[in-house]
């Protein structure tokens, strides 16, 4: 009974989602007030069946009601119930629900904290985000139905897949799809203001912190991934230019393009088409990372089960949302440059290379992931370019970013003194050149790589740390940082901690695969790794063998490891790496296969500093959200700025 | 007209995708080259489900061919492959032989009293050693193994009428005439 009434309160919530795209952009354009208001109850009521729906398959999950497909399908008698919840969206129909129902979180947001913004634009935003609901309600219905009964019930389910079983999992795919969804905020509002001809930088404005917040989001979701991919997968890799990864890193770099091209264009009003069309890409990528995922186009690690009606759907769906708002965009955008004018050397021009390095980097990653299907159809084969093609084409392109990113709060607007600056930043690139010397003196063995990450770490850490201190010495005290420059602080910070994580690590960790025999020794990185053998155990819903391996520096005891290798009781078999995480050095051991005589294959990792890999993630989080708590951004001009009626036709073509 | 540029590139992604659609639909996913096929089974010994103090071998099924069907209470598409099989499974001409694959005997055999049972023998691999040595990527496939012990046709996934039409009865006729 309770299967059906979530496909019900599907069904209705699709209603109301007509209903909200429809009437309140109808409204809007012919000025009509009881339509317009009709979004915002419109939104309300959507949200709570969306909610009603996605509880409803919680409940099954919790209860293991296996005559629903979908839970028979991911979860067995055996899943502890802590990892019923996240089961919901361990595969493609319920994640499609996530997706929805994290959707109907931020229209409830913006619907909610937009109440100073004029009418007729909220009609048109809460209208675009409602079309948007509708298209994926329709998919969700029409080709991936959770609900779905599968009569008689099976006695138990299959297993959810062993590598999705980890607290990882309960939070990566909401703190992802939270950024991937977000960016349909900004998206919206482009939309909303290209319908309505208010192309002035009002719009942005009010964008701007659910751009920031939804970047946020998004990093802590790649963040997590690539957190979650080093301790669960066993490989002691961080990122492997998955395409699935690909995909939520495409909207990451067009995003962090867009709050840049945002911040130009709310305060000079320049770069105004270009932040629209940002806007529309960083959503676009968002939507096409859910095609390449979904539609079984590209196959991956991450691969959902495919259907090929399913990848014609949200073909057809992304045509009509990406083809549809870059025709609006080439018919109503700006046709005139407006904005301040500036010089070669000014924060303008310094935010333009960073958009230019950022949008060439996510053409980089989607032509690559890309590739096997250009090959495909060029008749030449399917290839993939793999780590060799991004690992060589991504560094170069982000180090004119590196390069210039400690400039960029030095420098003013329009116009700056490359004296003055240089004086600023001068102690950095001492600091920069004498921590890289000083790397080769004391490290003889260290590469180029590892070398240049130290002095690049050094360049942007000080970089910024000297304009903190910059802004303490001269800006009056209560004043000297708002809230959105101290977000820029802590993301930029985040960069430099990234930085020394990624070049450090790269190029100073060890990796030994041994084979080891109990009571043998084996040394890594001037560590002593002893093994001691090879027992049996039991977990809630799988058996282990388990090995333990002792590690002392010197004679001092410093890690006992327990790396397992799992055989799940539905069917499938899993590696769990032991890790003895530290600020400084991780050591990393995973269990691979038995050799024979007590002997097993062992993979020894000895990783410095390769944790502020996610740390720098986690400043870039909170710098974030940080910005887009600027009290600047929801302050009520309204009335001021737009002295104009709240609602007003729109405006003909220019 | 510059301002149409990225409507056109974008068309041009959508052309490259509903080719990749068109082609994934133009070639069978479910076809995995199987590095066993034209080589013998490989040996295994297991316990009857419904008697584990006998067991059956590779060597004792020598003579005449079978189809091995690898299935599991556990398993959603067992259950849609299972009344194919409980139609047509008599009618094939080799014998039928069911392996219950990481499965628990009593599971299995509460399924197969509620559905009937289609086979004429079941070995039980509960651990799922003999799936692997078959490589086994997931229930339910079907190995067709010849009087030789030679595996001839392979099926990942379920057996469907046609599945059975266009490939399982011919391989099966093929059979007569393939020398050993």
């Amino acid at each position: 009974m309770l299967p059906e009434l979530g496909q019900f309160a599907l069904i209705l919530a699709l209603l109301l989602s007509i209903v909200q795209c429809a009437l309140p952009i109808w409204g809007a354009w012919r000025g009509n007030t009881t339509l317009i208001g009709i979004a915002r109850p419109a939104v309300a009521g959507q949200a709570v069946f969306v909610a009603m729906a996605f509880a409803i398959l919680t409940y099954a999950f919790v209860t293991q009601d296996f005559s629903v497909t979908y839970v028979a399908s991911n979860s067995n008698l055996a899943l502890p119930w802590y990892y019923r919840f996240p089961a919901v969206w361990g595969a493609h129909e319920g994640s499609l629900l996530l997706w929805i129902l994290i959707l109907n979180v931020w229209s409830v947001a913006v619907a909610a904290f937009s109440r100073h913004l004029p009418d007729a634009l909220m009609a048109r935003v809460l209208g675009v985000l409602g079309f948007i609901s509708c298209g994926f309600l329709l998919f969700t219905i029409l080709t991936s139905n959770p609900f779905l009964r599968h009569l008689p019930a099976l006695p138990n389910g299959s297993d959810l897949n062993p590598i999705l079983q980890d607290p990882g999992l309960i939070v990566h795919p909401p703190m992802l799809y939270m950024g991937y969804v977000g960016f349909s905020v900004a998206f919206a509002f482009a939309i909303a203001a290209l319908l309505g001809g208010e192309l002035d930088g009002a719009w942005v404005r009010w964008a701007r912190p659910w751009t920031n917040v939804a970047w946020a989001f998004l990093t802590l979701g790649i963040t997590l991934g690539s957190w979650w991919a080093y301790y669960v997968l066993g490989w002691g890799g961080w990122w492997f230019w998955d395409p699935v990864e690909n995909a939520s890193f495409m909207p990451w770099l067009v995003g962090t393009a867009l709050i840049h091209s945002q911040a130009v264009t709310e305060k000079r009003g320049s770069f105004r088409a270009w932040t629209l069309l940002l806007s529309i890409f960083a959503f676009s990528l968002s939507l096409l990372g859910t095609f390449l995922v979904r539609s079984g186009v590209l196959t991956s690690v991450h691969a959902f089960a495919s259907d090929p009606r399913r990848g014609i759907f949200i073909l057809v769906l992304l045509g009509v949302v990406v083809g549809g708002s870059l025709l609006l965009y080439a018919l109503r955008a700006p046709k005139v440059a407006g904005g301040k004018p500036f010089r070669l050397f000014s924060r303008e021009t310094l935010l333009l290379v960073n958009n230019l390095m950022f949008v060439c980097a996510a053409a980089m990653v989607l032509l690559g992931t890309l590739y096997p299907l250009v090959g495909d159809a060029l008749g030449i084969g399917r290839i993939s370019v793999g780590p060799p093609y991004f690992g060589f084409v991504f560094p170069l392109l982000m180090l004119p970013v590196v390069l210039a990113i400690p400039f960029g709060p030095f420098v003013h607007w329009a116009a700056a003194d490359w004296r003055a600056t240089w004086r600023s930043l001068r102690p950095a690139v001492i600091l920069a050149i004498a921590a890289a010397l000083v790397a080769v003196l004391l490290f003889p063995h260290l590469s180029t790589r590892g070398i240049l990450g130290v002095a690049a770490t050094l360049w942007v850490g000080a970089g910024i740390v000297l304009y903190a201190l910059k802004r303490w010495r001269e800006a009056p005290a209560g004043r000297r940082y708002t809230p959105e420059m101290l977000g820029m602080i802590l993301a930029h910070f985040g960069l430099a901690l990234f930085l020394a994580g990624v070049l450090v690590s790269e190029s100073t960790s060890v990796e030994r695969d041994v084979s080891f025999t109990p009571n043998q020794v084996q040394q890594a990185a001037g560590l002593d790794f002893r093994f001691t053998g090879v027992t049996r155990v039991r977990g809630p819903n799988y058996l282990a063998d388990q090995g333990t391996v002792e590690v002392r520096d010197g004679t001092r005891l410093i890690a006992t490891m327990h790396p397992q290798k799992r055989q799940y009781d539905g069917q499938q078999m899993q590696s769990v790496a032991a890790i003895k995480g530290g600020v400084f050095r991780d050591l990393y051991v995973a269990l691979g296969d038995p050799l024979g005589n007590d002997a097993w294959a062992v993979r020894i990792y000895v990783k410095p500093f390769v944790r502020w890999i996610w740390f720098g993630g986690l400043f870039m989080l909170f710098g974030g959200l940080t910005a887009a708590a600027d009290k600047r951004f929801r302050a009520h001009r309204v009335e001021a700025d737009a002295p104009a009626p709240a609602i007003a036709p729109a405006q003909a073509v220019a | 007209m510059s301002r149409l540029l990225p409507f056109f590139g974008f068309i041009l992604i959508v052309a490259l995708f509903a080719f990749g659609i068109h082609w994934n639909r133009s070639h069978d996913m479910n076809w995995v080259p199987s590095p066993l096929i034209d080589k013998p089974a490989p040996e295994f010994n297991l316990p009857l489900l419904y008697d584990s103090t006998k067991s059956l071998s590779r060597a004792e099924l020598l003579g005449k061919p079978y189809l091995l069907n690898v299935f599991g209470s556990w398993c959603v598409t067992c259950q849609d492959e299972h009344p194919i099989l409980m139609a047509q499974g008599k009618a094939l001409g080799v014998r039928l032989i069911g392996m219950d694959w990481k499965d628990s005997p009593d599971a299995a055999k509460r399924w197969l009293a509620q559905f009937g049972n289609p086979y004429d023998t079941i070995i039980a691999d509960a651990d799922g050693k003999t799936g692997i040595d078959f490589g086994v990527y997931g229930a339910p496939e079907s190995y067709l193994v010849d009087a030789h012990g030679v595996i001839r046709y392979k099926r990942i996934g379920m057996l469907t009428p046609q599945i059975i039409d266009r490939e399982l009865k011919p391989a099966i006729a093929r059979l007569q005439t393939t020398p050993p």
